[in-house]
């Protein structure tokens, strides 16, 4: 059991390193210095208080998002909706939080997160039900429930929210914002905001569920073996639409997030939002796992915030990046290699000792 | 076993990496007064468009001013997605470039909120307003004007009575150059039908393909893009049809298309309203340079200072004059081209 978890790790911590040596040879490759572009990226990404929280901010989204994709694989369900999920709660939040802003402020955020991540959450099992009472594969439904949301949100922003000419919808109220003076003024005017704090909680909330209820329990255990459990007598249609459910609703909870904490308004998108497929990148690497999702996402979004810095110091294109990133993900996807390396390392290392 | 291995050989690649190029330079602490970068809103630097003609505008600038790419000079900082603005702006603060551009509307918020912090060091929007900061340069182009003559060119060169838009999203920004266009179109001929499409996206060259070729086989012989990466799907369908002998054309947008509509035979680049992104970047970073950067002030150029304008390709000489006669009209204000 304990080297089991142990290996999961061990793939993780290969496949960062694999990730990380593909980008230095491309980076050798085209002329530049792996050594100061990651000394750079690494500066970008925790070299001071400012950039951690960016850093972490940017990791709370990704935390979200890995989480609810996560949930939903466990039972079984690839959930690619993630990006359309975040997308109509961020709409929603920002609707609500105009709409209420004579709401004193924690209710209007508790409203705003509510209904967003609710809308989140909805979007999702749309696509549990479609699953659950005829069948349709939750891979395409979700893929195309993204494409309704990318247009629904452009036409209902441009078209109801947006000022004549603009295609932004106006900014929320200050007291609607995540935001707060004293966590800026801690992290040296960077975005961070209270969205982490709820991010964690939810990570442990969501660690508690799929552990220690009878609910979570079912929806681990239609993963792991749909007939048996319908064999075990639990109720495999309800189990696919609350798996669906939740998966959406923390997906939501990230737009929500977000939205009022970073962007504080909403406004017309070009394209979906990566958001969702990030996450799920967060929780491959993280191999489920709600603590492992903590440090995946800060992972990524150090790769991401840093990886900003790469250009702006030196003539390095900031598209190393997403190489290093691709990498890992492969690295993870080819986790078998790894495990056949290591697994007789540990072995061997359990007889010595 | 294996694992050594893969320690060792990461240990050497990273070794090479430092003395192969000398670590680097760290000669970053001499600073040079009068430097600026952009932040992209999404496309990369080589979008073919909006922001690649505000990065040659700035490389322009760069090279008359003998400045090198970099922390002393001109530099970019790319956004992957919309929640990397406001790291990347701080970032270049952070690196004292002492001009910073936000190229396109997204980047309003992001601009405005750290103009505040940050009140010593220029900023400036392109195609927002950004109001309350004496810091902060809104830049604005009267793209309808240069829609208008676009529409112009299509009226005096359709043979069907029947000329098409494909627009990349339809937002506000996108929607001047549609009303720019069939306000020029109506002014040469009202009876020209006008098909208004919109792609949903400025990177779907397959949807604006698929789009432009159910127009074209409608008898729409001129397409005005305003789409992006999408208009490349235009000017596919557009080469396809010459190519078996319906002969049609395509208005391209942002930068001078001409090289885009070229094909065996032929070219069906027919103009292009350019939007000078690239002057307006360079003449600010200019202005800064001077000491007389407009701080707080909107910017907006329009066909009269040359910011936006119709390039002839292939037109025919009438159908030039025609839109020459027009932009004189503009420019003496005897037509008002409306934006909405």
């Amino acid at each position: 059991m304990i080297k089991q978890r142990y290996s999961g790790l061990a793939v993780a911590l290969c496949a960062i390193l694999a990730g990380l040596i593909v980008g230095s040879i491309v980076m050798l490759a085209f002329g530049y210095s792996p050594v100061q572009n990651y000394i750079n990226l690494f500066d970008g990404a925790f070299g001071d208080i400012y950039s951690i929280g960016e850093t972490l901010r940017n990791a709370t989204p990704l935390m979200l998002t890995g989480l609810g994709f996560s949930i939903a694989s466990k039972a079984g369900f690839f959930n690619i909706g993630g990006s359309g999920q975040y997308l109509v709660a961020w709409f929603g939040s920002i609707v609500f939080a105009l709409q209420f802003k004579e709401l004193p402020g924690w209710l209007l955020i508790i409203g705003a997160i509510v209904v967003g991540s609710l809308l989140g959450g909805i979007w999702s099992w749309i696509a549990g039900v479609l699953r659950a009472y005829c069948g349709t594969s939750e891979v395409i439904t979700t893929i195309m429930l993204n494409y309704i949301a990318l247009y629904f949100v452009n036409f209902a922003v441009k078209n109801w929210l947006a000022a004549k000419g603009a295609d932004s919808s106006a900014n929320i109220v200050q007291k609607a914002s995540l935001r707060t003076p004293w966590l800026e003024k801690l992290t040296n005017n960077s975005t961070f905001n209270w969205g982490f704090v709820i991010a964690l909680i939810l990570i442990i909330l969501t660690w508690l569920y799929m552990t220690k209820t009878k609910s979570g329990f079912e929806i681990q255990a239609v993963g792991l073996n749909p007939q048996a459990s319908k064999y075990a007598g639990i109720n495999a249609k309800k189990t696919i639409m609350i798996a669906m459910l939740l998966s959406g609703v923390l997906a939501g909870l990230a737009g929500s997030v977000d939205g009022l904490g970073n962007y504080q308004n909403i406004s017309v998108s070009n394209s979906l939002p990566n958001i969702g497929f990030d996450g799920m990148a967060v929780a491959l690497l993280a191999n489920e796992h709600p603590i492992g999702i903590i440090f995946a996402a800060i992972l990524f979004s150090g790769l991401q915030v840093g990886g900003l810095s790469i250009s702006v110091y030196s003539t390095t294109p900031t598209e190393i990046v997403d190489i290093v990133i691709a990498s890992i993900i492969f690295f993870v996807g080819i986790r078998y290699l790894f495990e056949r390396l290591i697994t007789p390392l540990l072995a061997q290392r359990g007889v010595k000792n | 076993m294996n694992k050594k291995v893969v320690v060792v050989l990461s240990a050497v690649l990273l070794l090479a990496g430092g003395v192969l190029t000398g670590c680097g330079s760290s000669n970053a602490n001499k600073k040079n007064s009068d430097t600026a970068a952009l932040v992209t809103d999404g496309g990369g630097i080589d979008d073919k468009s909006f922001n690649q003609s505000a990065w040659e505008g700035l490389k322009k600038w760069g090279k008359s001013h003998d400045l090198a790419k970099g922390v002393n000079g001109y530099n970019y900082a790319q956004s992957n997605s919309d929640a990397d603005f406001t790291p990347n702006i701080n970032k270049l603060i952070k690196a004292n470039y002492s001009t910073i551009f936000g190229i396109g509307y997204k980047l309003d918020n992001a601009i405005s909120d750290a103009a505040k912090e940050n009140p010593k060091v220029n900023f400036a929007i392109i195609d927002s307003v950004v109001k309350n900061r004496k810091n902060v340069a809104s830049v604005t182009f009267k793209t309808e004007q240069s829609s208008f003559l676009a529409g112009v060119a299509a009226a005096e060169t359709t043979k069907t009575n029947k000329v098409g838009f494909v627009g990349g999203v339809n937002s506000s920004l996108i929607k001047t150059f549609e009303v720019g266009f069939k306000q020029g179109v109506k002014a040469v001929n009202p009876d020209i039908k006008v098909d208004v499409k919109y792609a949903g996206s400025f990177s779907k060259a397959d949807v604006g393909q698929s789009l432009a070729t159910a127009m074209y086989n409608n008898g729409e012989d001129v397409i005005y893009h305003a789409a992006g990466g999408t208009g490349a799907g235009v000017f596919t369908a557009a080469k396809n049809a010459s190519k078996s002998g319906n002969k049609v054309w395509v208005i391209g947008v942002d930068q001078d298309q001409k090289a885009d509509g070229k094909y065996d035979g032929g070219n069906v680049t027919l103009a292009s309203s350019v939007k000078e992104v690239g002057t307006a970047v360079k003449d600010l970073s200019n202005k800064s340079m001077k000491n007389k950067f407009p701080g707080g002030k909107t910017v907006s150029y329009d066909l009269k200072d040359k910011g936006v304008s119709l390039v002839n390709d292939n037109m025919s000489k009438s159908a030039w004059k025609s839109v020459k006669a027009y932009q004189t009209k503009i420019e003496n204000g005897s037509i008002k081209v409306s934006a909405e």
